[in-house]
């Protein structure tokens, strides 16, 4: 079969598998977090973390269980770290430096998984399972949960409750990614990937040669290192590492993998509020901005565009392995950055102009597309509010979107959700570009060092952890400054969704009329996709321009 | 929990018992349990797809390895064995393929050193190879992804065809064969690309004769 055809066969390949899983997956997590039965297991759960599994929360107590776990779990994976060489299955790795054990806690907390550390040199076993694969879990966990707020917002009338985080937390956990990580981590380990407690093992090459193997408990933590958009590699070179991810199809369902738990969860959002068609809407404007992203990338790569290297060399293979080819890399790019995921099985910084600046654009959506487990849906939620705002205004009509009025208060929620991440990136990218000591870190020159840098902080507020990585990030300045920004990024958004959450759930519905606009037709997919593309555009333009822009038109 | 302690608090420790829980489920009892599956189900794939020469471990299969000649006084990189398949330049360690340094050379698609390494490498393998500059192909000219990619494609290895052959006084037709034989083609026809895994092509080299 000819590469062009494996390509196209391998992309619907991956559609077909979305679109059969949408269903299922989606009214299965509709049904979790809605159903009034616990499990036992669950009660026991409540009990040994002292929780009541029965009450109710404010938005305002939700926000506070779920910032108190999130401050509770930073402080323990960072004192983990700092002692990692104290316990167990450390197979002799030191203490982790203070600035990159906050870096490296904050990354993970905040489903990050930016990583200025190399795993094979720098993190034991223990804490590789124990502290950053359980961060992997939970924090994929509460981006579920704080979307599931904000649906519950338009589903609920003249109420202050939205639900209950400690509920909604081990639900996930225990019903959605636990068993759904074991089933594929058993898949990925029957196609390759190693599971073992070996450390490292020493051998003599078959040309006579000195080689350290290094061992692991990797599938189980490749599993939900996709399923649940962390993207944290068990080894520096991530899922291009052959121990994570031998061969195309290993590589093929971790791509189905970080996909499908965001693109399920509209039909989660549709069954929830009782119309299915809106869930589509939504999935749609996902999936457009999905292929077209992987149509651009695929045939940057292909063609070599604007890359002197690419057309001296006789293809873009630089950074790509040749077991995947440009196809295979192409698609796990996009969809990596476009979900918040950032694993990567090749490395973006040597890139096409227009195939790397792709990737970066892709993380400025705002990890829409279809984002980030929970994250990317309440982030397109916000976008179709502003669009549903907008339409209103051209008419000259209060706005409504599912019932719920757009009023004032929930317009400045809405808009400081949009605020908070460009400004993130932009003061960051900016401030390290004016140190010429951080400015120094970029390892390649002019506009492409400038991509670095944008991309560092790009990755970093919008909660992606992917990397240009030829930067050098691994310094004090850098740890300290992108960790605060994944924290800002995480956190200041999540506090607008459930207060607008709040503010929905207080709402009276108002009853469909003729003026009212309707939200599950294309005209409606077209207005957001627009909304979408303006908001990115204008607040992103001028950065773009300096750094991917300038350098293909070079 | 005792109702003296304000509810600030009392959230706080919540959030920690409830983390020790999930840590125990999923950062214990998850990974020991995958463990024990894939120990018995897939040992082989769990331990790394090791690959044996006389009964001891010369490497895995998923993992490259330099095949080059020892380093010689003064020198400061090793050259390539002309009696081995060579596999992609890697950017993993000093010299190329060490996994406790996994990693690409994240140099930018116009960078000036780029360049120059493809220019090098070129015409390295091009005279290494015996064969014309402009035929060699890209996966012999750019480091890949891990710096441990195992893989080459098969018009590379077709090209180191008669070089090896000469090194090891072997007919070109045998090793022209194994190379074939070697080929692995797509997973389900479709997925991925083609090629040929050097560190099980050069084992089965060892086993000529």
């Amino acid at each position: 079969m000819n590469e062009t055809l494996a390509g196209w066969l391998q992309v619907i390949a991956l559609i077909g598998a979305l679109a059969l899983s949408f269903r299922p997956l989606g009214d299965y997590m509709a049904h979790v977090l809605t159903t009034g039965k616990h499990w036992r297991v669950e009660r026991m759960v409540y009990r040994a973390g002292g929780v009541d599994g029965d009450a109710e929360q404010t938005w305002g107590a939700y926000l506070r269980s779920v910032l108190a776990f999130s401050l509770i779990s930073l402080v323990f994976l960072y004192g983990f770290q700092r002692l990692q060489n104290h316990f167990l299955l450390s197979i002799g790795m030191k203490a982790v430096s203070p600035a990159l054990a906050f870096n490296t806690a904050a990354s993970f907390v905040t489903n990050t998984n930016w990583q200025a550390y190399s795993g094979e040199s720098t993190m034991g076993h223990l804490v590789q399972m124990a502290g950053l694969a359980v961060q992997n879990f939970v924090s994929a966990a509460v981006g579920i949960a704080v979307v599931a707020t904000l649906i519950r917002g338009f589903t609920r009338k003249k109420t202050s409750y939205v639900g209950n985080f400690w509920v909604d937390l081990t639900r996930i956990v225990l019903r959605i990614l636990l068993p759904i990580s074991f089933l594929f981590a058993i898949v990925l380990v029957a196609g390759g990937v190693i599971e073992n407690f070996h450390g490292i093992q020493s051998i003599t090459t078959i040309a006579g040669d000195h080689q350290s193997l290094t061992g692991g408990p990797v599938a189980s933590q490749e599993a939900i290192k996709e399923l649940g958009t962390n993207g944290g590699g068990f080894y520096n070179a991530n899922s291009a590492h052959p121990f994570e991810n031998p061969n195309a199809f290993t590589n093929w369902l971790e791509i189905y993998l970080l996909l499908v738990i965001g693109f399920s969860l509209p039909r989660t959002f549709g069954t929830m509020v009782g119309d299915k068609r809106q869930g589509y809407a939504i999935v749609a404007v996902m999936g457009l901005i999905w292929a077209s992203s992987v149509a651009i990338v695929t045939a940057n790569e292909l063609h070599s565009v604007s890359s002197s290297a690419g057309h001296l060399a006789g293809g873009m293979m630089e950074g790509k392995e040749q077991r995947f080819g440009i196809w295979a890399s192409a698609l796990f790019a996009v969809s990596t950055t476009l979900t918040s995921c950032g694993a990567v099985n090749s490395f973006h910084d040597s890139f096409t102009p227009g195939g790397g600046g792709m990737t970066i654009f892709n993380m400025m959506l705002g990890e829409i597309a279809p984002g980030g487990t929970g994250s990317g849906l309440y982030g397109i939620l916000i976008l179709a509010i502003v669009a549903v705002f907008v339409a209103g205004l051209m008419v000259g009509r209060t706005p409504e979107y599912l019932g719920k009025k757009l009023t004032g208060r929930e317009m400045k929620f809405a808009s400081l959700y949009i605020l908070t991440t460009p400004a993130v990136v932009l003061v960051g990218a900016g401030i390290a570009m004016a140190l010429p000591g951080e400015r120094a870190g970029m390892l390649n020159t002019g506009p492409h060092g400038f991509s670095e840098v944008l991309y560092a902080f790009t990755s970093a507020a919008n909660n992606n952890g992917s990397a240009f990585a030829g930067i050098t990030v691994n310094t004090d300045w850098y740890n300290t400054a992108l960790g605060l920004a994944m924290l800002f990024g995480r956190f200041l958004p999540m506090v607008f969704v459930l207060g607008l959450a709040g503010s929905l759930a207080k709402q009276q519905p108002v009853p469909v009329n003729a003026g009212t606009l309707p939200t599950h037709r294309p005209q409606f997919v077209g207005l957001l996709l627009g909304v979408i593309l303006i908001v990115v555009g204008l607040t992103y333009f001028p950065a773009l321009a300096l750094g991917p822009i300038a350098e293909g038109l070079h | 929990m005792p109702s003296f302690l304000p509810p600030v608090v009392r959230n706080h420790v919540s959030a920690l018992r409830m983390l020790l829980v999930f840590t125990v489920i999923t950062g214990v009892v998850y990974p020991l349990a995958v463990t024990g599956v894939a120990q018995a189900a897939f040992p082989d794939q769990a331990n790394g797809s090791l690959v044996k020469q006389n009964g001891k471990v010369v490497g895995s299969s998923l993992i490259g390895q330099n095949f080059n000649l020892p380093l010689k006084e003064g020198q400061t990189s090793p050259n390539p064995d002309p009696k081995w398949f060579q596999s992609r330049p890697s950017a993993a360690g000093t010299n190329g393929y060490d996994p406790t340094a996994s990693g690409a050379s994240n140099l930018g698609p116009n960078s000036t050193v780029l360049i120059q390494d493809i220019n090098q490498r070129r015409a390295a393998v091009a005279k290494f190879d015996g064969v014309d500059p402009s035929t060699v192909p890209v996966d012999a000219l750019t480091a890949s992804g891990s710096g441990l990619d195992p893989d080459i494609s098969s018009a590379y290895a077709y090209e180191q065809v008669n070089r090896v052959a000469k090194a090891r006084g072997l007919d070109p037709a045998v090793v022209r064969k194994l190379v074939s034989d070697h080929i692995t083609g797509r997973p389900l026809g479709f997925l991925g690309n083609e090629y040929v895994d050097v560190v099980t092509l050069n084992l089965a080299l060892t086993n000529l004769k």
